[in-house]
């Protein structure tokens, strides 16, 4: 993933081949220093909060040609930041004070861990001296997000800053991508030092391995060509890697059906196809039957996360398994591999095709797999993605349905966490690689509103849709004075069905619909609720424009009149029918084959028989 | 559960041994001893790490400890090509009775009695965790009022190094 970095990361010169100009040193502080080694790592955008302890960096920030978006809460920072990675593919930087400012941080650095998203987040920490004292607004950063970065670092001296930064920005970003933490002390920003960028990068403990190896490549395309019911089991890796294009040329030379995970939507086209979808806990039938009935998963920069095989045990019982990853430590973890194969993905690809097309021309081995073909894509039809409309109300599908028919597949679309993010993954055509971000891995609430504006920011020319929840919206909607404030016009579609929906719907399903603590009283006095906040005045007084739903017919004028405003940030209250759920689903910790299409509805398999 | 003993070399920097047990301990895995000192490198430490796991696991400890960036190298070292030890501190009870057959046992253990009191004396001992065992067993009955024990270490035998083709990629050493 990742290795064909952008020009914004730092890579030792032997790998680039680029002889890095030495730079003379020259004296300066170590917050000068800082601002500096930013601007070499090209550094474009910097989401944050100052504080006593970072103060020191944001005097040279000033002046600096790196923009920096003023956000009101650190979270937002790192959601932004993760945001801007994940429309960008280059390295998303925030940065706090130390203390509160920094453990704010937390929840987005632990969700970039899971996600695999490359940011940097630099932090201020107490003076040197009195570290570990219990000083004011003091708190063991690094300590705190060691379970959760690629990386940490604590600089005492300030003539570390640039080597520590260079090092960041490439670890950040090569390899497995993943969150870095800087933690600099205040006495080290505002001592004087000295700046000379590194030409070359020492990391003797970290070499990723992006370059696959032949004989397992080789070994893969055997398999590949001896089975009969095989599935390209797509995950986020793909996206990371910007493999999207070579895993269309594989799916079109091999005509083996294609699940895209979660975090892997837009890594094939929906509209093609050989696309069944996404698999898992809600995935769509022919996916998930796919996975179920296969003979060989071709498992390429997914990692058998719970959430896609259910029960562990009953996951694709007949199938043997390709497993290609950038992080050796994800083969064989939960699913033992057949065949591991450890590279990036796009190489790993590109190696497969010309491994396939060798072996096709030299010993004629080439897979047929018609009949497992006409079969998945049969399910497919008979299973799509499906919902009844209410008798009452706006259905929250239909909501999503026209936001997707509106603003189409060039706009960004991001989410929280939920039945909103579920519809979303389902309802949206997904075209292209980075139309889609998400929390995945950690399942962050609140991700949605700062992920859009770190989106915005890095890409303002295209639409950047919110697809939020009422429960997710309300923690982390307060970046909306950041956007109106800092011109980032991201459009924000709050599915207000009044409640913690998905939480709901598991207490409709799993607790007798006893509905303990999930009503968020955000809805219609129609309904019995309170509408508490009211969405509309909240986003107003926000300097945004805030409109509101009600009913089907309104749907698309409202929709387009969003997408008519583009000077300030917008935000819909799509008042929606409570009652909607989530579907197809599996059922946390039992197995794929009990898949529902709806409450107690199993798809008819026997009619379906291979 | 089978017993590992992992030779695992890292940069000496600060914060390194945190992350090594904070790995541990958040992938669940089961350190039994861990013991850490400095090399004939002094920018590489190294550590050694006894854990009861399958195969399968043992696999996942290892690649893990691989990420971390301060790691440089794992080596599992197997009882048959290695010489392990440990060493232990025993405090014994003794009156004027019992002295001389305590005696006796640290030499049959090829022990050592490094601190004397009237009423105790405290031993040295070092070797395999089953040597130390039955020493410990035969002292048992004598009244062990303390123990010190160390960490296992262990290194490969033979004329073959693990720090050798290491620590040339280690810049700042003698090598790099």
């Amino acid at each position: 993933m990742g290795n064909r970095a952008p020009a914004t990361t730092v890579r030792p010169a032997e790998e680039t081949g680029v002889e890095m100009t030495e730079t003379a040193p020259e004296t300066l502080t170590g917050a000068q220093s800082l601002v500096r080694s930013l601007e070499q790592a090209g550094v474009e955008v910097i989401f944050g909060i100052p504080g006593g302890a970072i103060l020191p960096a944001y005097d040279p920030l000033f002046d600096s040609s790196i923009r920096h978006v003023l956000v009101r809460h650190e979270q937002g920072a790192g959601h932004a930041a993760q945001g801007y990675a994940m429309a960008t593919g280059k390295v998303g930087v925030c940065m706090a004070t130390s203390g509160p400012g920094a453990t704010n941080l937390v929840t987005a650095i632990a969700d970039a861990y899971l996600d695999s998203v490359p940011i940097v987040a630099v932090t201020g920490q107490v003076a040197s001296s009195v570290i570990g004292s219990d000083a004011f607004q003091e708190a063991d950063i690094r300590g705190i997000t060691m379970p959760i970065t690629k990386h940490s670092y604590l600089v005492t001296d300030p003539e570390e800053i640039p080597r520590v930064i260079a090092e960041a920005f490439h670890i950040a970003l090569s390899g497995r991508p993943g969150p870095v933490l800087v933690d600099i002390a205040k006495d080290a920003l505002q001592a004087e030092t000295t700046f000379q960028w590194p030409h070359e990068l020492a990391l003797p403990g970290y070499r990723p391995t992006s370059r696959p190896h032949n004989k397992q490549v080789r070994e893969a395309a055997r398999l590949i060509a001896e089975a009969e019911r095989p599935v390209l089991y797509v995950g986020g890796g793909v996206i990371k890697a910007d493999a999207a294009a070579e895993l269309k040329i594989l799916a079109e030379l091999t005509q083996i059906p294609v699940v895209t995970t979660l975090m892997a939507r837009g890594a094939f086209p929906d509209s093609h196809e050989l696309h069944l979808g996404m698999p898992g806990m809600h995935g769509t039938v022919a996916a998930v039957a796919a996975l179920q009935k296969s003979d060989l998963l071709i498992t390429l920069g997914a990692r058998f996360d719970d959430r896609v095989t259910g029960e562990l045990s009953s996951f694709a019982p007949e199938a043997k398994v390709i497993h290609a990853d950038i992080d050796p430590a994800e083969i064989s973890k939960n699913r033992v591999a057949d065949v591991p194969i450890v590279g990036d993905a796009r190489e790993v690809i590109a190696d497969l095709i010309r491994a396939l097309q060798k072996q096709a021309d030299e010993d004629e081995l080439v897979g047929d797999y018609s009949a497992w073909r006409r079969y998945i894509l049969n399910v497919k039809r008979k299973f799509p993605v499906a919902y009844d409309k209410p008798t009452q109300g706006m259905a929250p599908q239909t909501v999503i349905e026209r936001i997707n028919a509106i603003a189409g597949p060039e706009a960004i679309y991001t989410s929280g966490v939920g039945q909103h993010q579920m519809w979303a993954a389902h309802f949206i055509d997904f075209e292209r690689p980075r139309q889609w971000l998400n929390s995945g891995g950690a399942g962050t609430m609140g991700y949605a509103v700062p992920a859009a504006m770190g989106a915005k920011v890095a890409d303002p020319d295209r639409v950047v849709w919110a697809i939020d929840g009422d429960g997710c919206f309300q923690m982390t909607n307060q970046e909306l004075a950041t956007c109106a404030l800092e011109g980032i016009p991201i459009k924000v579609a709050v599915i207000n069905n009044s409640s913690l929906g998905m939480v709901r719907q598991w207490q409709t399903l799993f607790y007798e619909g006893r509905y303990s603590n999930t009503d968020l009283n955000t809805g219609p006095e129609s309904i019995g609720a309170r509408r508490i906040p009211d969405f509309v005045k909240l986003v107003e007084a926000y300097g945004c424009v805030g409109l509101r739903c009600e009913s089907e017919d309104e749907l698309d004028e409202v929709i387009s009149k969003a997408m008519s405003i583009d000077d300030v940030p917008v935000v819909i209250d799509f008042v929606v029918e409570r009652d909607a759920m989530v579907w197809p689903m599996v059922a946390a910790g039992t197995s794929n084959d009990d898949i529902k299409i709806a409450r107690d509805m199993a798809p008819d398999w026997e009619e379906e028989d291979l | 559960m089978p017993q590992h003993t992992l030779s695992v070399l890292v940069e000496n920097t600060p914060g390194v041994l945190a992350r090594v047990s904070s790995l541990f301990m958040r992938r669940q895995f089961n350190i039994e001893s861990l013991a850490v000192g400095p090399t004939e490198i002094p920018e590489i430490s190294r550590m050694t790490i006894v854990v009861n796991v399958e195969e399968l696991p043992l696999e996942q400890v290892t690649k893990q400890l691989n990420k971390l960036v301060n790691v440089l190298k794992i080596v599992e070292l197997e009882s048959l090509n290695a010489v392990e030890r440990e060493l232990m501190l025993i405090k014994v009870k003794v009156d004027a009775q019992t002295r001389g057959q305590v005696l006796e046992t640290v030499q049959l253990f090829r022990a050592k009695v490094v601190d004397v009191a009237q009423d105790s004396v405290t031993i040295e001992a070092t070797g395999a965790a089953a040597k130390l065992q039955a020493m410990l067993n035969v002292l048992e009955p004598f009244g062990i009022r303390e123990i010190a024990q160390s960490g296992r270490v262990a290194i490969g035998r033979g004329s073959r190094s693990i720090t050798d083709r290491t620590l040339r990629s280690v810049p700042g050493t003698a090598a790099g």
